[in-house]
C-alpha cells in the first residue's frame, strides 16, 4: 500500500534537525553544562562556545558578532524588533511602516503597538505579493520611525526588494527591520550591504533546532530591553543561555551557508519540475506568489472549487505533508490574509495548497506527487457543487 | 484531530452525486465561507428512498454531509426532520469545536431539501 510512504513536503513550516547539528549540541546536556556566566572552567568551556555560534551567525549574514542577539527563536526576535525599537525611539516618532502580508509575529505586534498610540501603515502588494519601493517611500512621514517587511513570504514564497528599501531607509534616516525567518539558509544575505538594521532567524527553518533563534541588531539602533534579569546578551536579553539550542543554531548556519548555492540550485530544478506538472496536469489551477522572485524551495498553488483542507487530509492519507492557507486550517473563518492580500476571491483563496521542498525530497517525491495530486483534485472536484456549473 | 469515524466517512464517503429528476434539492452555505452542501432526495411514499449530496469544504463538511445522508436515507419526511447537528456530531464520534458549524450545515442542507420537495408537492 501507498499509505507507507511518508513524504515531507512542509519544510517552510518546520525542518528535522540536522544530524551533523543535533551531534553538536548533545555534549551542551550531558559533558558541558556549565553556566556560561560562571566564572569557573565548567562556565568558561561553554561560553566558549557560545561565542563560536555568535561568529557563525554573525558570519553568515554578514553581520558583527556583538552585533547578534540570541531568542527563543523568530517570534520573540520580530516582537523585540518592533516593540523595543517603537517604545526606544517614541519621543522622535510614532510611525511604523509594515505590509498586509507579514507573519502574525508581525502584524499582531503592529495591531498591538496601534493600542499604545503608535500609528501603523499596511502596504498592500501586488498580485505577486511584491511590496511596491514607492508605496514605501510615499508612506514615510516625518513621525516614521521604523520599516518592518518581511524578506521572503512564508506562504507565497515572494522575496522582496530588500534592498531598495534598505538604502531608502538608510537614506531617510529610519530604522529598518526585516523578518527574514524563511529567507535565512535559501536566500544570500549581507545586511551590510543591504542596509538591513535589524533581522529576525529562526533554527528550525534551516535543519537547527526549534526554540532557538536571533535578532541581529546594527550597532548603535536604539531598542529596549524585553526581558529583564540576569546580564545575559549583554545586557539586552537576560535569562540563562539555551546553551545546546545556541550551539545548534549555530552549527545549522554554517551548514546551510555553506552549501547555499548547491543547494539552492537542487531545489529549484525540483521546484520547477513540480510546478511545472502541476500547472500543466491540472487545469483550474493558480501558481501563487512571484514566477521568479520567489523562495526555491516554495510551491503555493490554489486549485479552484475545492477546499484546502480536504485537499491536505487526502494528500495526508497518501502519504504527503503540505499544508493549506484555508480557513479550515488558519483557524479562523477567513482564508490566509497573504491570499487575500495578493487580489484572490475567498473561495479561490480556500482551495490553497503549499508545498515548500526540502534536502530530503528527490525527483521520486516529485514524481509520486505529480502522480497522486491530479487524482485528489479531480475526485474533490468531482464532489464539488461548485465544478458542476462548470462543467455545465 | 479527527476521529476515525470522521476519517473513515472522509475517505470513503458514501452517496456522492447528483439525483437526476430529485424531488427536492437543498443547498446551504457559500462558497465566502469555504463551505456548500448540496442535498438531493428522491422521495416515494413520503419515504426517502434515495439521496444524494455533493459538497464544497472541508474534511468535516464532507463527512457530515456523507453521514447526513446515511441517516436519513430509508426514513420518512418527518422522521428526516428529526435529524438534528447533535445526532450527527454522535453519529461521528465527535467532531473539533471549530468543526461542529459543518453539522449544523448538514441539518441545515437535509431541511433544504425536504423544504423544497414539499414547496414542489404543494405545486402538483
Amino acid at each position: 500500500m501507498s499509505t507507507a510512504k511518508r513524504i515531507y513536503m512542509d519544510h517552510a513550516a518546520t525542518t528535522y534537525t540536522h544530524r551533523e547539528v543535533l551531534q553538536e549540541m548533545l555534549p551542551f546536556f550531558t559533558d558541558y553544562y556549565g553556566n556560561p556566566s560562571s566564572i569557573h572552567q565548567f562556565g568558561r568551556e561553554v561560553k566558549k562556545n557560545i561565542d563560536i555560534a555568535r561568529e557563525r551567525v554573525a558570519k553568515a549574514i554578514g553581520a558583527l558578532p556583538e552585533e547578534i542577539y540570541f531568542t527563543a527563536g523568530g517570534s520573540e526576535a520580530d516582537n523585540w524588533a518592533i516593540k523595543g525599537s517603537a517604545y526606544a525611539n517614541r519621543k522622535k516618532g510614532n510611525h511604523i511602516i509594515t505590509s498586509v502580508i507579514e507573519h502574525h509575529a508581525v502584524l499582531h505586534t503592529c495591531e498591538y503597538l496601534e493600542k499604545e498610540g503608535f500609528e501603523v501603515t499596511y502596504l498592500p502588494v501586488d498580485r505577486f505579493g511584491m511590496v511596491s519601493v514607492e508605496d514605501v517611500r510615499n508612506a514615510i512621514t516625518d513621525k516614521t520611525i521604523l520599516i518592518t517587511l518581511m524578506y521572503a513570504n512564508n506562504e507565497i514564497g515572494t522575496i522582496q526588494p530588500i534592498e531598495e528599501i534598505g538604502r531608502l531607509a538608510k537614506e531617510k534616516g529610519i530604522y529598518f527591520h526585516t523578518d527574514a525567518v524563511q529567507a535565512v539558509g535559501s536566500v544570500k544575505i549581507d545586511v551590510k550591504q543591504q542596509n538591513i538594521d535589524m533581522l529576525s532567524l529562526s533554527a528550525h527553518k534551516f535543519y537547527g533546532p526549534k526554540g532557538i533563534g536571533a535578532l541581529y541588531v546594527r550597532k548603535g539602533v536604539k531598542l529596549i530591553s524585553f526581558l529583564h534579569g540576569g546580564a545575559q546578551e549583554r545586557g539586552r536579553r537576560a535569562g540563562t543561555e539555551n546553551v545546546p539550542g545556541i550551539v545548534g543554531l549555530g552549527k545549522a548556519i554554517e551548514l546551510a551557508s555553506g552549501k547555499l548555492d548547491e543547494s539552492v540550485a537542487r531545489i529549484t530544478g525540483l521546484r520547477d519540475k513540480l510546478v511545472q506538472g502541476v500547472m500543466e496536469n491540472i487545469p483550474y489551477t493558480r501558481l501563487n506568489g512571484h514566477p521568479e522572485k520567489r523562495l526555491a524551495n516554495n510551491a503555493s498553488f490554489c486549485f479552484e472549487y475545492i477546499e484546502g483542507e480536504s485537499l491536505l487530509l487526502n494528500l495526508d492519507l497518501k502519504g504527503v505533508a503540505g499544508s493549506s492557507g484555508s480557513a479550515c486550517t488558519s483557524g479562523s473563518l477567513d482564508p490566509s490574509h497573504v491570499l487575500l492580500a495578493i487580489g484572490l476571491p475567498h473561495e479561490i483563496a480556500h482551495g490553497s495548497l503549499r508545498l515548500s521542498l526540502g534536502e530530503i525530497n528527490t525527483e521520486a517525491d516529485v514524481d509520486y506527487v505529480l502522480q497522486i495530486l491530479p487524482e485528489i483534485v479531480d475526485k474533490l472536484r468531482q464532489m464539488s457543487p461548485l465544478y458542476e456549473k462548470v462543467k455545465g | 484531530m479527527y476521529s476515525e469515524k470522521v476519517m473513515e466517512h472522509f475517505s470513503n464517503p458514501r452517496n456522492v452525486g447528483e439525483l437526476e429528476n430529485a424531488d427536492g434539492v437543498g443547498e446551504v452555505g457559500n462558497a465566502h465561507c469555504g463551505d456548500i452542501m448540496k442535498i438531493y432526495l428522491k422521495v416515494e411514499n413520503d419515504v426517502i428512498v434515495d439521496v444524494r449530496f455533493k459538497t464544497f469544504g472541508c474534511g468535516a463538511a464532507i463527512a457530515t454531509s456523507s453521514i447526513a445522508t446515511e441517516m436519513i436515507k430509508g426514513k420518512t419526511i418527518d422522521e428526516a426532520l428529526q435529524l438534528t447537528n447533535k445526532a450527527v456530531v454522535e453519529a461521528l464520534d465527535g467532531l473539533p469545536a471549530p468543526k461542529v458549524h459543518c453539522s449544523v450545515l448538514a441539518e441545515e442542507a437535509v431541511k433544504a431539501a425536504i423544504e423544497d420537495y414539499k414547496n414542489k408537492q404543494s405545486k402538483k
